[in-house]
């Protein structure tokens, strides 16, 4: 079968929304249903974030979301039992969002695997880089159909994202700006010096913004820019436990999508 | 040269550079630079005039005859007590500083765990003149007042990190967001041979001072620059490293690690990484680490701030590995036992950290004709709370 996020971005080129949110928050067994909502509410491409103590790359949400999580018993474990009839309800891309260590210790091989069983496909690993993945890893990943995305940042070199292009698969990453995840920026806040500058290179893969993405104008901003753009720690905070997810989900994708 | 980094950045299985590619500019800038710049006449020049007349090295290397004849066998202290500000810390800093000028960098930031490493930092930065944010944890901040008082006096700006167990790990997970957020004018120094390459190798060379003058020392006093064994606490792993580094490849010197096993190895409350953890990732680094089953990383615990990380330098996990070095724990009750000892055989009060040393010496067999020694990597002067309130003086 071909891979979900090749098939997304050969029929959608715009305004692609892909949403990251954190597995075991608010509650550890909300996952499928978080899931569910976002494609439904018309989410294209869904990130799952698994829980690291130690999220060096993330600002206060993101922070605060993996420690509830934590504390409310999620595992890598768990998180595959959670998926494991995703696939029966669910249709677009899913990619598995996480610190390297936990996968480290699930086994890269029975990790890769088990993507591939429950229906995963992709995974971006910040803190495993390109040599290392390259080196010890890709075969794994190309034998169980999965794609490791790869990021790009305001100060990777020309040279480096030519290589990042050609390894990067379904699509390159661009975080926004130098800085850590739910920076929460305005339109004018964002480097559009960058943008143009990786619009311009005519890279082979498509492109989506993270990093600093809140709200309809910074995505609509984003967008123009790139395939679309990525919604974590706004969406993350947005979870209100006196409303349903249900309800917080519809009214948020509404949001973003639809200029008030 | 078998216990060496190698061009990848690795000792045997452990270290390399797990940096997220937000960080992949500045580390990399690093690493094609840091030999260059420090291997250089200039840089020697001025890093070996601070060494001398700054932090007022060499730092002697003492026969303690009391501490010796309790024993039984022959005991040497290496004092890095001795130096400007209390530790071997800064060695490092003095190193990092000037390398973070030949980079053009104008903003310095730093970890600290009990603030020794803090407090190295604030004071190069204002040798300097450069700006300087410490990152600490804000348990380490209600525990450390007087490091605290001391960085700010300095003009360093103490920001307290409230994530976590809001001790070490977390500090250095801040001060990681940090770099992140502001990667053209900063520099991290980090406090131990810990971190992405090329870190662990710069700290060691920086550190390794303290070896280089043990040999002359031993030389002159001894006649032989070997010695028997030498003894080193180890948390991140820093003054160990700078104290096995030149004798790595001389295989009959016995080197000795000693962990902090806080209540004990058997009992959560422990930073005896080697003991309990096993391998893994953490601050761009794969090492040995105290974690769970699910790769999250435990909460360390020991009576000495300086000690209580979960994780530990990929040079030491190496030596471990390849059984080159031998790594023993302390506990809190034998650490304050040492600390004790030795200030009253000798008049010298240690650091806590430094005591995990000494406490080593009841654990293992020595002979007469030994040479043992000691790296005394600080002053118990900021320590003194803890050492009154369980003495009760």
């Amino acid at each position: 079968m071909k891979n979900r996020i090749n098939q997304l971005f050969e029929t959608k080129k715009e305004n692609i929304f892909s949403v990251y949110f954190t597995a075991g928050f608010p509650n550890l067994n909300d996952t499928v249903q978080i899931i569910q909502e976002l494609e439904k509410n018309g989410v294209d491409l869904i990130e799952i974030g698994i829980p690291f103590s130690d999220p060096t790359a993330d600002g206060p949400t993101i922070q605060h979301s993996s420690e509830v999580a934590l504390k409310n018993g999620i595992s890598v474990k768990l998180l595959f039992e959670q998926l494991r009839e995703i696939r029966k309800s669910v249709n677009i891309p899913l990619i598995l969002m996480g610190y390297f260590n936990p996968v480290l210790q699930f086994g890269v091989e029975a990790f890769c695997a088990k993507c591939h069983e429950v229906g995963i496909d992709g995974t971006i690993l910040p803190d495993l880089p390109l040599n290392e993945f390259e080196e010890n890893y890709k075969d794994t990943f190309i034998k169980n159909n999965l794609h490791n995305i790869l990021l790009i940042t305001p100060q990777t070199s020309e040279k480096r994202i030519r290589q990042i292009d050609d390894a990067s698969e379904g699509f390159i990453y661009m975080v926004s700006s130098s800085s850590t995840t739910g920076a929460g920026k305005k339109v004018e806040d964002f480097h559009h010096d960058y943008f143009e500058r990786i619009q311009q290179m005519n890279l082979k893969k498509p492109r989506l913004i993270g990093f600093g993405i809140s709200d309809n104008a910074t995505f609509t901003n984003a967008c123009n820019y790139a395939n679309g753009a990525i919604i974590g720690s706004a969406f993350v905070k947005s979870f209100d436990k006196n409303v349903t997810i249900k309800k917080s989900i519809s009214s948020f994708v509404t949001e973003i999508l639809l200029p008030a | 040269m078998k216990y060496q980094v190698n061009e990848k950045g690795y000792y045997g299985e452990f270290g390399g550079a797990w940096i997220p590619e937000m960080m992949f500019t500045n580390i990399d800038e690093l690493k094609s630079r840091y030999l260059e710049i420090i291997e250089s006449d200039e840089f020697r020049k001025e890093f070996d005039q601070l060494m001398k007349d700054y932090v007022g090295r060499p730092s002697p290397l003492y026969y303690a005859s009391r501490l010796s004849e309790h024993y039984g066998s022959g005991i040497y202290l290496k004092r890095e007590d001795l130096n400007h500000t209390g530790s071997h810390k800064l060695n490092n800093t003095i190193g990092q500083i000037l390398l973070a000028q030949k980079l053009g960098k104008t903003r310095i930031i730093a970890e600290t765990g009990a603030g020794q490493h803090g407090v190295a930092t604030a004071t190069v930065c204002a040798l300097k003149g450069i700006k300087c944010v410490v990152y600490m944890g804000a348990l380490d901040v209600s525990r450390q007042a007087p490091n605290v008082k001391k960085m700010k006096m300095l003009g360093a700006e103490v920001i307290p990190v409230h994530s976590g167990n809001k001790t070490l790990k977390d500090a250095t997970n801040e001060a990681m967001r940090d770099w992140i957020n502001n990667p053209e004018d900063t520099h991290y120094i980090i406090g131990s041979v810990v971190g992405p390459h090329p870190y662990p190798d710069m700290v060691a060379r920086f550190q390794s001072i303290i070896s280089a003058e043990m040999k002359g020392q031993l030389k002159e006093q001894t006649g032989n620059k070997l010695p028997t064994r030498v003894l080193a606490c180890v948390g991140g792993g820093s003054n160990a490293a700078g104290a096995f580094y030149h004798f790595l490849d001389d295989e009959q010197v016995e080197l000795i690690g000693v962990e902090a096993a806080g209540k004990g190895v058997d009992t959560p409350e422990t930073a005896a990484t080697l003991t309990v953890g096993s391998p893994g990732v953490l601050h761009s680094s794969k090492t040995m680490l105290m974690q769970s089953e699910d790769g999250q990383i435990t909460e360390p615990y020991s009576i000495s701030a300086g000690l209580d990380y979960p994780g530990i330098g990929p040079l030491h996990a190496h030596l471990h590995k390849t059984g080159r070095a031998k790594f023993l724990s302390a506990t809190d009750e034998e650490v304050l036992q040492a600390a004790l000892l030795l200030t009253q055989k000798e008049g010298i009060i240690p650091a806590l950290e430094s005591a995990h040393a000494l406490a080593a010496l009841e654990k293992i067999k020595m002979n007469p004709d030994d040479i043992n020694v000691i790296n005394l990597s600080g002053s118990g002067n900021k320590d003194m709370e803890t050492y009154l309130n369980y003495f009760g003086y």
